[in-house]
């Protein structure tokens, strides 16, 4: 019964949405009859067996039955192997399409770091999902700021590790436009099951259109609104909430212009010049009862950028403290 | 030549023996170093069981369940390190290998005999490093210790990969004992192709174990280094490769997967051989197939790293490699299912053992071939596809066989009999728990659902939850069978000195085994020769054709 509902759920595949996805389903098409064929032959073997030969009385077992059979043998050496390898190179004919990308795909850089993805287009805005035209080859240079992670599309049957000084590359080409999850496959510490994203893939025109209105934030909208979209887009969620709840880091909600407990019992006031440096250095004033885990963003926030997040970080502040002297 | 049929429980045996504490931890016999391993080997599998008990438990809901993210983070790392370096590795080889190895060649021991406890106070060593990093902050990096997570993480790595260095010396020091034992001990008359097939396991597997584990320790001991002393090897930011770690690994840990494996197919032949009555089938296409494992596992390391970005020919021909050891297993299976074939089939408790290993195992080696296949691996390692992969070999293959096993030999280590009717239930229970945890990760993982995820997507809980009842199940029937073998302790029959027929030498002294294993030397002849054994009612056990028609001699 399991069997028939997983040959009518596709074998358990997910939807297929790139170049690749076909030639690789066949190949698991394939590999799936054949290892059914086999295991029913062993198993339908073994229970006729059991059956046919079990101790009973009155039942005599056959001594003289051969107890060796040098052609049996190698048929049954030489019938799977020459049926693995067919699986051997039709396997490494789809691979090196999935390795091998064309000379026009367009290049994102791709960062993963503890816990999150950050995609680099070419013309320097940066976004924690990766958006991608329909039917275009996209490729992807990859590395990591800490330790090993990977890149992981189920709908797109392309997965490449990104490890910390060195490039990996992975090209596809989606030919479904929608939303598509991207999974980190590599463990990579407390916050390996929460780093997410996906692959919005758009309709012809409609990538340029994103890129356009999406590089222009900070020049189309007021500061704290470009500062709520900065802080969505380039990894600022994953660890710190805005709604006071608990996370990786100290929650954002009325933050600013209040008292902090910092690590060895120092207090100090949450201002403009406190943000932007736990920003930039995030190892000088870490708050008590949290781990120094943060990565610093220097070089890769523009100054105009960190203006728009404190701008942000201040509209969370709740309150205003009478004490704090703004 | 007179063969003993009876029990020696309230005679001279190995137990009865020497009395006190002392003359167990100073013991030199290595039928007791054994039942120290097997109680040892054991307890660590009921440690590694609770981990994953508490694995399933949390990953009964999306979200927390019982447990925060780190330490969900440690219970999986801790689950494999104690169920791979404290119960696979050593299980069958140190705990029935040493009972049965020089049992099966007619010999007293084993050849080096303080070796073989020092193995063993290694292996109480390298646990108590492994249990003293559970209680200092229990490592969180995986028991594959990838760098560069597992030199930056905060939590005692150095106690545990000290631990397993520890560990890897103690399966040296049995690889070699096994090697020798079998060159120098055997009896002249028992020539190669007339050993037991369990002792070929054993051959091969003690190859690896003295030719790869120097490979795991020198790995663990530069990650020390790196971690302790700040030397780049691994790690980029110092200068070093984090790659290199993960061939380095797993030039160990692919042929550790074949320790694993071996011994466990050695215990099958054994068994479908004596549950059939029958004379093994292709007996030297299975003793050269453990051989040729055994060499080929060497070199198929690379395909647990097809993406990480090693160059295509290294990929194409890993996979190759990795397609070729497949045939010398499918061989074996072939081989013994055609043992069944018009034998006299006995669905005794480790028979059940048996064919539940031949259709576990068969699914775990089948759906090796879509992780061999470049392609299809792309899509499906990392997931849960190679979780349930995993576990259809290592635990539907090798610990189901090491519980066929010690069904098996249990009557000869302890002297009892048990349920039989208690004891196949056990067995049925074990064998529906174990396809409903695995069977639903399978197809969670083909639809994408990563390994070693705490927070998972909403769409996967109905798979983890069958998963998570399907493991309680599983607990359910290793209770029973623990039940079953404890109740035999104290309440069990007697057992003959062959219960089931088998024509290996083990079986032709009483049990349990005097401290000297034999009172008269038996003669080694074909060890599946079966026909030559009938049953004999007052003996309650099977004694020889000649013997029997002599009126029994017990």
């Amino acid at each position: 019964m399991g069997f028939f509902f997983l040959v009518q759920q596709g074998l358990g595949l997910p939807p297929q949405a790139s170049s690749v996805a076909p030639a690789v389903d066949s190949l698991y098409k394939f590999i799936f009859w054949v290892s059914a064929f086999f295991f029913l032959l062993i198993v339908g073997l073994m229970l006729a067996f059991v059956l046919r030969f079990r101790k009973r009385p009155g039942y005599q077992k056959d001594v003289q039955a051969p107890t060796h059979n040098t052609l049996l043998e190698l048929t049954w050496s030489g019938i799977p192997l020459v049926l693995v390898l067919i699986m051997g190179f039709w396997g490494f004919k789809v691979f090196l399409d999935i390795n091998t990308p064309p000379a026009n795909a367009y290049e994102v850089q791709v960062t993963g770091q503890k816990w999150k993805w950050l995609f680099t287009y070419p013309n320097g805005y940066v976004d924690e999902a990766l958006h991608v035209p329909v039917d275009q080859p996209v490729r992807l240079v990859m590395t990591s700021e800490d330790v090993i992670h990977s890149f992981f599309v189920p709908a797109f049957r392309i997965k490449r590790d990104v490890v910390p000084g060195r490039y990996t590359k992975l090209w596809f080409r989606a030919t479904k436009t929608g939303k598509f999850q991207v999974f980190c496959t590599e463990y990579c510490g407390t916050g390996h099951s929460d780093m997410l994203t996906f692959v919005e893939v758009h309709e012809p025109g409609g990538f340029e259109r994103w890129l356009e209105a999406a590089s222009n934030l900070l020049n189309t909208l007021p500061p704290a609104e470009a500062g709520r979209r900065l802080y969505q887009s380039r990894g600022c969620a994953q660890c710190h909430s805005v709604d006071g709840s608990g996370g990786i880091g100290p929650t954002f909600q009325g933050l600013f212009g209040h008292q902090v407990m910092l690590k060895g019992g120092v207090r100090t006031e949450a201002d403009e010049n406190y943000i932007r440096e736990s920003i930039l250095e995030p190892m000088a004033k870490v708050v008590a009862g949290f781990e120094p885990v943060m990565p610093t963003y220097k070089g890769r926030l523009k100054d105009q950028e960190i203006t728009a997040l404190v701008a942000y970080i201040k509209s969370l502040a709740g309150e205003p403290q009478p004490a704090s002297g703004q | 030549m007179a063969v003993p049929v009876g029990n020696a429980l309230f005679g001279d045996n190995y137990l009865s023996h020497a009395k006190g504490w002392k003359s167990w931890l100073f013991t030199l016999d290595h039928k007791r170093i054994g039942v120290m391993y097997l109680v040892s080997i054991l307890a660590s599998f009921l440690l590694g069981g609770v981990f994953a008990l508490l694995i399933r438990m949390e990953l009964w809901t999306p979200q927390r369940t019982i447990m925060d993210a780190q330490t969900y983070n440690q219970m999986f790392t801790l689950h494999g390190a104690a169920m791979i370096f404290l119960f696979i590795i050593p299980g069958i080889p140190a705990a029935l290998g040493n009972f049965v190895l020089p049992l099966m060649l007619g010999a007293k021991d084993v050849a080096f005999p303080r070796l073989n406890l020092l193995s063993y106070y290694l292996w109480v060593v390298g646990a108590l490093l492994a249990l003293v990093s559970i209680i200092t902050g229990a490592v969180d990096t995986g028991w594959t210790f990838y760098t560069p997570y597992s030199t930056t993480t905060n939590t005692s790595v150095i106690s545990m990969t000290l631990g397993a260095f520890i560990l890897g010396f103690s399966s040296i020091f049995t690889g070699i004992n096994f090697i020798v034992s079998i060159h120098k001990l055997r009896p002249p008359s028992m020539t190669w192709f007339k050993m037991p097939l369990f002792l070929w396991g054993l051959y091969g597997t003690a190859i690896i174990q003295i030719l790869a584990t120097p490979v795991l320790g020198i790995t663990l001991l530069l990650l020390i280094a790196e971690r302790a002393l700040g030397v780049g090897i691994f790690d980029p930011a110092l200068g070093g490769d984090p790659v290199l770690f993960q061939h380095f690994f797993w030039f160990y840990s692919h042929p550790a997967v074949y320790i694993m494996i071996l011994p466990a197919m050695g215990v099958i032949s054994e068994l479908v051989s004596t549950f059939s009555h029958r004379h093994i089938f292709g007996y030297r296409f299975i003793a050269m197939s453990s051989i040729a494992i055994a060499i080929i596992s060497f070199l198929v390391w690379g395909h647990h790293m097809f993406v990480s970005g090693q160059s295509n020919l290294a990929s194409l021909i890993f996979s190759i490699l990795t397609f070729l050891v497949a045939i010398p297993s499918a061989v074996k299976v072939f081989n013994w299912v055609a043992t069944m074939y018009k034998g006299e089939v006995e669905l005794a408790t480790p028979m059940l053992y048996a064919l539940a290993f031949l259709f576990l195992f068969g699914i775990g080696g089948l759906t090796g071939l879509f992780l061999g296949a470049l392609a299809t691996d792309v899509h499906l390692t990392d997931t849960y596809f190679v979780v349930a992969h995993f576990h259809y070999t290592m635990f539907g293959g090798t610990a189901i066989a090491f519980f066929g096993g010690l069904f098996y030999w249990w009557p000869k280590i302890t002297g009892r009999l048990y349920r039989e009717t208690w004891s196949r239930v056990a067995a049925f229970l074990i064998f529906i728990g174990f396809n409903t945890t695995f069977l639903a990760q399978f197809i969670m993982g083909a639809q994408g659902m990563p390994r070693r995820y705490y927070n998972y997507l909403p769409e996967f809980a109905p798979y983890h939850r069958v998963s998570t009842i399907g493991a309680f199940l599983l607990a359910i029937g290793f209770v029973m069978a623990a039940g079953v073998l404890l109740h035999s302790l104290y309440a069990g029959a007697p057992a003959p000195a062959n219960p089931w027929g088998a024509a290996t030498l083990e079986w032709q002294t009483t049990s349990p085994p005097p401290h000297d294993n034999f009172k008269t030397q038996p003669s080694p002849g074909d060890p599946y020769d079966v026909d030559r054994w009938v049953f004999d009612r007052s003996a309650g056990g099977y004694v020889l054709a000649a013997s029997a028609a002599g009126g029994g001699n017990a």
